[in-house]
Formats: structure tokens, sequence, C-alpha cells
């Protein structure tokens, strides 16, 4: 078996890949729901139901997928220049705590600058953090994987410690928060009697601008270039460290945004359980959409409506609602091989 | 300071030591196989996951201990083998692939035990292994009690960094195995099918990933908790650059590793007034990045590590 | 009965005909070479023979038998053995590993090592090929390594022995000394087929030559019978024209190393005190093994290295900022040694390529850019060189190498640099790419420009070159007059050899 290059990948089949995927990954599902001793038939149409069948569920799905997006442009990014950053989702608790830190009392200032104020602290935050992992990078030649994993779980176990302690808010009863954000940097909801709120606007605009940097900037190029050939990179003068360093602080900064988004807008404070692996997840939306930022927003979407759905599916059908994880999973390793099948053809024998 | 060298010549430190490093050195020799073929398997975390949950489905089920510890070996070669597809056969992203199957064998994982044990308050136990000791060997000083009065599983893992230092350096197959890490084509311009070999090596590492995720079940606890592994099929792979892809100096880090783990679990019960014990559960975590700080300018790292191998490439 | 019969063989990728109706045979205690341009079909022919490649239609005869084709295993047992042109050895393991390797079966529980030493000993002995067991392949020089893989095809008892361009890495001493052993194993009972496209040396060692063009088997000499002149024109089948070597001159120094050193790092050898002067309208050719400093010197004058100490003047100011593009907008031309690895990046489009090193000297505000004048400027380009592709937008994996060293020449030539390094540019290429590149720099230079031109091949050394330099052990020799040097005394300064006279005369 031998792989022979396509001379061009048609249009039609990279659009269509991601939803190929999913669709894969429905039929596979099928059969854990079977094992469960469910229809399939039942549990998907509750599934969608779930995710799309009301206005309320519509809504939700939207803002279930606000995170997704923020971490799958992280990924995007980071993937493009090949810097594998699995530490979304510490950056974005990171976020998260710099939200906190800020925006509970710390300073209090008209919403309209008060909400800049803390994701411009929580992109900071994100930036800085992912910073150690880079500098082991370009300088000490540290594999980035293993290091940005391991610091999510030392962040988390900070935030724990900051939970558990000097963070502790009093009036809580109890449960390990910290303090809500004051008025002024609570995220507006945008629409009625729902939980959609302004950070759906923030994170469409960032995937804008990502895909403008990317496509008409020459960071953008650099970025492309170092993730293509790094010896030809540098032979066009690009500076691999320098631009490294660009897409962490991009990745890192988006990641942490994601954390400022639950705070300020969907829960009001920090808690443990802020992020049910949202970091992990936008690894599986960032190449769903082909490291395209644009299509991140589609992909985050699609993904968030599994979530939103299996979770009410959970609630009739009796199936437990891992079943989302493992659509996400297979259809991520099915959009993997799709990938591979737009760029080459599969020739048999010799 | 002298408390810690005191604690340090315990036979009670070092069995402690003994088992926290055996799920270590299951997973590390793992990885160590794939790598020293040429692929990096990121599914190592979720390979240990479903192989702890399998582990202990077998035996609550009724099944017995060596049972489970076959059946959680399958599962992580059923892993193992829908890694090398993908990247092996199709040569695709090593890095995408392998999270794809941490996440996806870790969700198998929690979805089948939330079928079978739904309302989870407390996990229900099985009968774990029991330690035994080893005649002779268990009475030397100090480290005797420790190191030869252990399960079955943790004597299976001194067996097998024995006999995989013996397959990868004495064994023609370990050279091929060798070989297909550091320059593939050299395999091919002598007939050898480096994609089965491969595929080989990546299925029996991911079996050893699995046990090591077993121990942690029917050895060290008897239940299976969510996130369990916590974190160590990471470690591991920071610890297979630490060993330099040596199986005896993979025994040693996990050894050394597994010390520090030790002592920082006694330092929390010394200190907990003063340092929140966050601070002391963040150690091993530090320390595999430090370790890899150390290596890392000098590792020597498997030549064809990460580059997929495409049959008919210039010869 | 042949040795080794090929019979009509057909092999075919797609549109591409590789090889077309090629019957060839091989005698007994025969040294045959088998010449051709790239492409010619070659390596297809060789794949084919060892089971990596299965012919459409046709087959192959071993004294007689029919090969089991697609079977490398059962190439290797019918006695073929094959010293490839990119060695086969892993670097990290040992000399002894690198030849034991498929040799034993896989099922066998222990590795029988000390037989293996015992046949090697026999081996080096008998062929004159001494090697250390016990080294590490990474530490070995490059005809070391050779030696290795002669060794690896003798360990297995190979009774036919194909050497594909073996000569491409070897000093004129160490090819002497090849030709010696090769010569030897003929006389043991081996038969050889030496694949090669130095003319040279196939008159010497060869008895018959057997000649492939576009897949073709297009004529067949006996050695005694053969000259350059007849050969190449079999092979490129017409009179062959290298441009006219024209002597011009010299303007002022464009490039002036002084007491430059580097460093030795990463198991690359370092410079030491290079003291070179380039002028304008003049080729230096720079000869020497691969490996003996060649790539940190071209690596500081592409601007991609810092060197230790000294002073690199270019256009007469000394250089300060050590960047790529700087000097690219400054006039200088950068040919570098990996065209596909390195002076391209395969997964973007040509128009991409192009603008490559001056990106951000052409955006807009500094970091917009500027598609559609650099897409202009690729069109320009494509046609004014005849790049062969599916326009600007098309991906640029899809280019012949032929056309890849298009695109990087009429990137860096057509902004009229001053000086031009050139790094093994015809490499690789067939007969009309090589006379291109060679016009392309012959052209640069009566426009003015000063050329260093890095280089294995001494023939063109030789043709293009005014003074020639060589590099050993990170330390240059001469440049001389080109007329005053002849081919064997460039090949014993390669080895170390001093010239008598002195050395760096800038």
């Amino acid at each position: 078996m031998r792989l022979k290059t396509r001379r061009n990948t048609p249009v039609w089949l990279i659009a269509v890949l991601p939803i190929l995927s999913i669709l894969v990954a429905f039929i596979f599902g099928a059969f854990f729901i079977i094992w469960a001793g469910e229809s399939p038939i039942t549990a998907y149409i509750a599934l969608i139901n779930g995710a799309l069948g009301s206005s309320f569920a519509i809504t939700e799905s939207l803002t279930r997928a606000i995170p997704l997006i923020f971490t799958g442009l992280a990924a995007a990014v980071a993937f493009r220049a090949k810097f594998w950053n699995i530490g979304a989702e510490g950056q974005l608790y990171c976020g998260a705590m710099a939200a906190t830190l800020v925006g509970t009392g710390m300073i209090d200032l008209p919403s309209i600058i008060m909400i800049p104020v803390l994701f411009i602290a929580g992109a900071l935050a994100g930036c800085l953090i992912l910073l150690l992992p880079v500098f082991l990078k370009t300088h000490m030649k540290v594999d980035e994987v293993v290091t940005t994993l391991l610091l999510n779980f030392i962040i988390l176990l900070f935030v724990n410690m900051l939970l558990e302690g000097p963070w502790k808010d009093p009036m809580a009863m109890g449960w390990p928060q910290a303090a809500r954000i004051i008025d002024n940097g609570v995220l507006p909801t945008i629409v009625a009697k729902s939980r959609l709120h302004f950070g759906i606007i923030i994170a469409l605009v960032m995937s804008i601008i990502m895909w403008a940097i990317l496509r008409f900037t020459v960071w953008g190029y650099e970025i492309r270039a170092v993730g293509y050939n790094q010896q030809a990179s540098t032979f066009y003068g690009i500076s691999i460290n320098k631009s490294v360093l660009m897409v962490a602080l991009f990745s890192g900064g988006l990641a942490g945004m994601a954390g400022v988004s639950e705070v300020t807008g969907l829960k009001g404070y920090l808690t443990l359980t802020l992020s049910p692996g949202f970091g992990y997840t936008g690894i599986a939306v960032a190449m769903l959409a082909q490291l395209h930022p644009i299509g991140v927003i589609i992909s985050a979407i699609f993904l968030a409506s599994i979530y939103v759905g299996a979770d009410a599916m959970s609630r009739t059908v009796d199936i437990p609602n891992y079943i989302a994880d493992i659509l996400v999973a297979i259809s991520l390793l099915s959009v993997l091989v799709g990938s591979m099948l737009a760029r080459f053809r599969i020739v048999w024998g010799k | 300071m002298l408390e810690l060298l005191e604690l340090i010549l315990t036979t009670s430190l070092w069995a402690a030591v003994v088992r926290i490093a055996t799920p270590l050195i299951f997973a590390t020799l793992g990885e160590l196989i794939c790598e020293r073929a040429g692929v990096l398997n990121l599914g190592i975390e979720g390979i240990m996951t479903i192989g702890a949950m399998a582990g202990w489905l077998w035996v609550y089920q009724g099944g017995d201990l060596w049972g489970g510890v076959v059946f959680a070996a399958i599962v992580g070669m059923l892993f193992g083998f829908l890694h090398s597809i993908l990247v092996v056969y199709l040569g695709l992203s090593q890095h995408v692939s392998g999270i794809g199957i941490t996440m996806l064998a870790s969700s198998i994982s929690y979805y089948a035990y939330t079928m079978i044990i739904p309302f989870s308050t407390t996990p229900p136990k099985i009968v774990a292994f029991s330690a035994f000791e080893v005649p002779l060997l268990s009475s030397i000083p100090i480290i005797g009690g420790a190191f030869f009065n252990q399960t079955a599983l943790t004597y299976l893992a001194y067996i097998l960094v024995m006999v995989t230092f013996y397959v990868l350096y004495k064994m023609p197959l370990g050279l091929t195995i060798r070989m297909a890490g550091e320059n593939p084509v050299a395999n091919e311009a002598q007939g050898i099918n480096v994609l089965l070999i491969r595929t080989g090596a990546v299925m029996v590492g991911s079996a050893l990933m699995a046990i090591g995720g077993a121990f942690l079940t029917m050895s060290a606890f008897d239940a299976f908790y969510f996130g369990m592994i916590n974190g160590r099929g990471w470690i591991c792979v920071a610890l297979v650059i630490f060993a330099s892809w040596k199986p005896g100096k993979a025994f040693l880090g996990a050894i050394l590793f597994a010390l520090f783990e030790a002592l920082q679990v006694r330092a929390q019960l010394i200190g907990a007034d003063v340092i929140p014990y966050q601070i002391f559960s963040m150690m091993p975590y530090f320390l595999s990045i430090v370790a890899m700080m150390l290596v890392a300018r000098r590792a020597a790292y498997p030549k064809a590590l990460l580059v997929p191998f495409r049959q008919g490439d210039r010869i | 009965m042949k040795k080794l019969q090929f019979s009509k063989i057909c092999k075919n990728f797609g549109a591409v005909v590789a090889n077309d109706n090629i019957s060839l045979s091989l005698g007994e205690g025969e040294i045959l070479s088998l010449l051709g341009e790239n492409g010619a079909g070659k390596t297809t022919l060789m794949n084919i023979l060892f089971g990596h490649y299965i012919s459409d239609k046709g087959f192959i005869e071993v004294e007689g038998k029919r090969l089991t084709p697609g079977s490398t295993k059962a190439s290797l047992d019918a006695g073929i053995g094959m010293v490839h042109q990119h060695f086969t050895l892993a670097e990290n393991l040992t000399v002894l590993e690198n030849i034991i390797l498929g040799t034993e079966p896989l099922s066998r529980l222990w590795s029988k090592k000390k037989l293996a030493y015992k046949k090697l000993e026999a081996l080096s002995k008998r062929f004159g090929l001494l090697i250390n067991p016990d080294a590490k392949v990474a530490d070995l020089t490059v005809g070391e390594k050779q030696r290795v893989e002669i060794i690896k095809a003798l360990y297995r008892d190979a009774s036919i022995l194909i050497l594909d361009e073996p000569t491409a890495v070897l000093t004129p001493q160490e090819t002497i000394q090849l030709f010696k052993v090769l010569k030897e194993m003929v006389n043991a009972g081996l038969s050889i087929m030496f694949i090669s496209h130095k003319l040279n040396e196939i008159l010497e060692i060869s008895d018959r030559i057997v000649v492939l063009r576009h897949g073709k088997l297009v004529g067949e000499v006996a050695t005694k019978k053969a000259n350059k002149e007849l050969l190449a024109e079999m092979m490129v089948g017409h009179k062959v024209t290298r441009p006219a070597y024209e002597k011009l001159e010299i303007g002022k120094a464009v490039v002036e190393l002084n007491n430059v050193c580097l460093n030795a790092s990463d198991g690359t050898v370092g410079l030491s005190n290079i003291n070179l002067k380039i002028h304008e309208k003049e080729i230096i050719g720079l000869a020497g093994v691969s490996g003996n400093g060649q790539f940190g010197l071209a690596s500081i004058l592409q601007g991609l290295t810092h060197p230790s100490s000294g002073e690199f003047k270019l256009f007469g100011q000394s250089l300060i900022k050590y960047d790529p593009r700087y000097l690219t907008k400054s006039g200088v031309a950068r040919i570098p040694e990996d065209r596909s690895k390195e002076g391209v990046i395969g997964e973007m489009a040509l128009w991409e390529n192009f603008l490559g090193e001056e990106l951000r000297s052409k955006a807009k505000s500094g970091f917009i850019i500027d598609k559609k004048k650099a897409v202009n400027n690729a069109e320009k380009l494509i046609q004014e060189y005849d790049i062969r592709c599916e326009g600007a937008f098309a991906s640029t994996r899809l280019l012949s190498g032929g056309n890849i060293q298009k695109l990087i020449l009429a990137r860096s030539l057509s902004n009229n640099p001053r000086f031009i390094i050139a790094n093994k540019p015809a490499r690789g290429l067939d007969e009309g790419a090589i006379s291109f590149v060679q016009h392309q720099i012959i052209n640069a230079k009566t426009k003015g420009a000063g050329v260093l031109l890095i280089s294995e091949d001494l023939d063109e050394i030789f043709e293009l070159s005014d003074r020639i330099a060589v590099i050993f052990d990170g330390k240059l020799q001469g440049p001389f007059d080109a007329s005053s040097l002849t081919i064997n005394q460039v090949g014993l300064m390669m080895s170390g050899e001093m010239k008598e006279g002195s050395f760096n005369e800038a």
C-alpha cells in the first residue's frame, strides 16, 4: 500500500470533511448506545432535540460553544506552527484567576472599560503561564507537549489551594468557590431568558481577527511557514523562536480569555468545576475545523451541541452523558483520517 | 533533616516507594518500546485509564485476578493497534492521534463504568492481589522487606525490565526494533517490514501501559476512581526521556521518582499546618518538568521518532 | 549463461514511463556500468531488482533462475547486494549492529555476536576494508561509512554487487582506493554493476557500459571502444554544450573574510582562520569533501550563522547584523544546498516561495502582505525562466527538482545580485537543467557579480572557476588560479595534503 499525493484537494472535500467525521462518530457511537441497552435512534433524537429542539436549547448550545471557540482558536493557532499546546485547560484557569483577582473588588470601572480590562488581564495570565514551556522549548529543547500538560495539573492544584484558602468566599456556605465578579464586570446576556451572553460576540470577533492575521499579515505567513518547514523558514530569515513565542502568546491569550468568559459571563465566580475539559475539547474543535479560525466557530457550535444534547438525552434515556466525550473523540480521529484522504490517495500494491 | 535520613532507612518507606513505582515502571517501559520503534504514543494516559477500568471490571464481574490482567493487556493492545493504523500505516500526526486515543480510551472507561455502577457514591471494591514474600531476598536489610514483599504484579514488573533489556539488546528482534526507530530504511533494505515491526512494538507497549493502569485498581487500591491516573501517563513520557530510552534507567528513574513522591506524601502530614497540601501534590509534576530540563539538551532521541515511514521511500 | 539478466522490463507510474522494455545482462566477473541522467530510469530498475517495485512486464533471472518479484528477501537470498547512494545506516548504533541487521531470523533468541565478529574480521582482511565493529556510526567519516555499506552487502554473501553513485562523496584518492577494492572483489568471483554519471570513472573502472535515456536502453558499448564525448552524447541524445569559460577583468572585492573562525558544534567541523576575497566578475570554486567545513562557511556567507571570531566584510562594510533578509536586500543571492527542504516551503504556493526572503521588505506598512504585487512578480518570473508548473498558486511540492532550482535562481538572480553563493547548484539535475544553471551563473558573473561555487564535482569546478580553493578540516587552501592546478592536485588537497607554496593566498 502506498500513498500518492493528490495534485489538488477538491474544495468540496474540505468543507464536507467535518460533517462526515461527525457522522462517522454518530455511527460508531451507536454501538455504545446499544451496549447500554438503548435504541440509537431514540437516543440520537433525544440528543438532537436537547441541543436544537427549542429556542432555549439553541441558546444553551451557543452558550456552551463560547469557551470552545476560544480554546479552539488557541489550539488552531498553536497547531498551525506545530507548537503542541495541550495546556489550554490550565491557561483557561489562569485567565479565570486573573479575572477573579481583578474583578472581585480590586477596581471598579464602568462596564465598557471593566470588561475589556478583565479580558486583557485574563489573556495576559494565559500568555504568561505559557511562557515557561515556550522558554523551555526554545532554549533547552524540551518538548512542549509534556510540559504544557503537566502544568495543567499544577495549575488546577493551585486553584484548588486558592479556593480552599485565601479566596474562599465566606458567603458561599462551605462550597469552595471564589467571590462573585462585581456587577460592572459581568457580561450581559444578549438573549432574554437565556444564558447566552456577550462572550459570544467577543469570541466571534477574535475568530475574525485571528483569521485576518493568519491570512493577510507577515506574522501569519511566518506562523504557517514554521509549521510547515523549519529549515526553509530559517533560510528565509524567519526567527523560529520569535514565531513560536508569538504563537504561544496568541494561543495562551485566547485560552485565558476562555476562562474570563466563563467566569464573567456564565458562572459569575471561579470554581474548580469551571471547565469540564474545555481545553482538551478545544483540540477536537480545532482539528474538525482543520485549523481554520472561521471554521472553528462552526465546529465549536457542532461539538457544543453534542454536549448539550447529551446532557438532555441522559435525563430521558438511560445513557451516561460520557457518550458526548466518546462522540467527540471519534470525531477527532475521523477528521484526522479524513484530512489525510484529502491530501493523498491510497494506492494498493507495488 | 535527621528525621528525613531516618525515614529513608525504613522498610515501610521503601515498600511505599515500590508500590508507587510499579505502575510507572510498566507504563514507562511501554512508552519506551513504542518510542524505540519510532512512535510517540500519547495515548498512554487513556490506555492506563482503560487498563485500570478493564482489570477492575473483569474481577468485579466474577473473574480471576490474572484474567483481569490479561484482559487489561488485550484492551490496551487494541488501542495500540488503533494508534498504529493511524500513525504507522496512514502516517498521521502522532501527537494528534495520541491525544485522540487518550480522549477515546478515557471516555469509554468512564462511560462503561457509569453504565455498570450508575450511582457511584462509594466505588465498589474488589479483592485485590495480596503481597507475598520472596524467600532469601526478602531478608536483605531494609530494602529486602520492601522490594521483595510485594504483589505478583510488582515482581512481574521487575522481570519485564530485564526481559525488555534482553530483547532490545541481545535479540535480533530487538535490533530490528531499534533500527526502526533510528533508520527504518535500513530495515527495508534487508527485507524487513517496518510497518509490522512498528505496529507490533506499539501494541506490546500499549499492553504494558494498560497493565500499569490495572495495577492501580488490582493491587495498589482495590476500586476504580474517576481521574485515578492523574497525569501519571504524562509523567512516564517525561521519564522515558529522562531514562534515555534504556530499560535499566527507566527502572531507576521510576524508583527515584517514586521516592520523591513517597517523601512528599509524608511531608504533607508533617507540614500540613504551614504549607497547604496542594503544594506537595504539585511536586511530582514539577519534578517531571525539572527532569526533562536536565536531560533535554543531550537527549539522544531515536532519530526516526515521529517520522512516518512510507514504503518505497528514497532508497 | 549470464550472471544476471533483465528481460524486457517495463514499469509505468501512471502516465510516466520509467522503464521501457529494458533488457540487459551482467556477466560473471564483469564490471558493468549503468550510465544515465537523473530520471533516466536507473533507480527504478534497481528498485525492481531489489524488490521494492514490481515490474509491469518482463522478468529478471539470476544464473538462469527466475527471481521472485517484489521481495527484497528473495533478492538478498539470490545473492544480490546493494550499496546505496544515501547510506542506510543508523547513526546511534554500532557498525556491527548495522551490519548484522536482518541477517538473523527474528525468532532467534540469542544474537550470535561472536560469530559475527569473526566473519567481519575475515571479510575485512580479504578485501582490505578496515573497520572497527564497535565504533558508533555517527563517529565515522563518509569514506568509512561507505566501507560499512559495502561490508554489509558482502556479509550477506552477495555475489552480485550493485553500487549506486558510490564516488559522489569520495575524494579522488578514496575513489582510487575503492576501485582497488572492486577489482579485488572481481578476482574473488563477484560481478559488479556500477551506476554513475561520472564519465571519467566509468571509463576507468568498467568492462562494458550500458546507457539509459528517458527509460529506454539506448546503447551498449565495450569500454575499450568508448570515449567521453560518445558517452555524453548517448546519455543526453544530442551534442552537449556546456557554457564556454571566459576570464574577465575582476572588479573590487564583494566579499572579504578575514581570519574568520567558527567553533565546531554538533558534529560539524568548525572553521579556522579563513581568509578569502571574492571579487566582482569572478567565480571562485570551493572544492572539498562534504563535511569539511563547507556547511559552516556557507552558513556564515548566507547570514545564518555568526562567526566565532574574525570579520566578514560584505561590499566593503563589516557585517554586524546576520540576517538573511538583510543580505538579500543588500544584493546577495543564496542558492542553498538542499533545494527542496531548505530552499522552498513545499506546502506553500509558488508565489509565496518567490516572496519568501523578501517577505517583510515588500510588505505594506511593514506587516500586510502585498499579495497582488507578489503574484504578479511570480507570474512574470515563471514565464521568464520557463518554470513548468500549474501557475503561481500551485503548490510548490508538485515541482520537479529542476524546476525548484529554477524558482530559486529566478528569485535570487532577478534582482541583479552582486554576490552569489551557490551551494551544489547542479546536484541531482539532468543535463538540460545543469546546463541552464551553469549558464545562469556565468551570466551573473558577466553582469558583474562575484560568485562562490561550492561543489563536490571537480569537473564542474574546473569548468566554471577562475580560481579554486580547497577546504579540508575547516581550513582553506588557496584560492589558486584554476589554470595552475590539476585535478589530481586538488584531489590531494581535498584529502588534507598541502600544496607547496603558502596557505591561504587570498
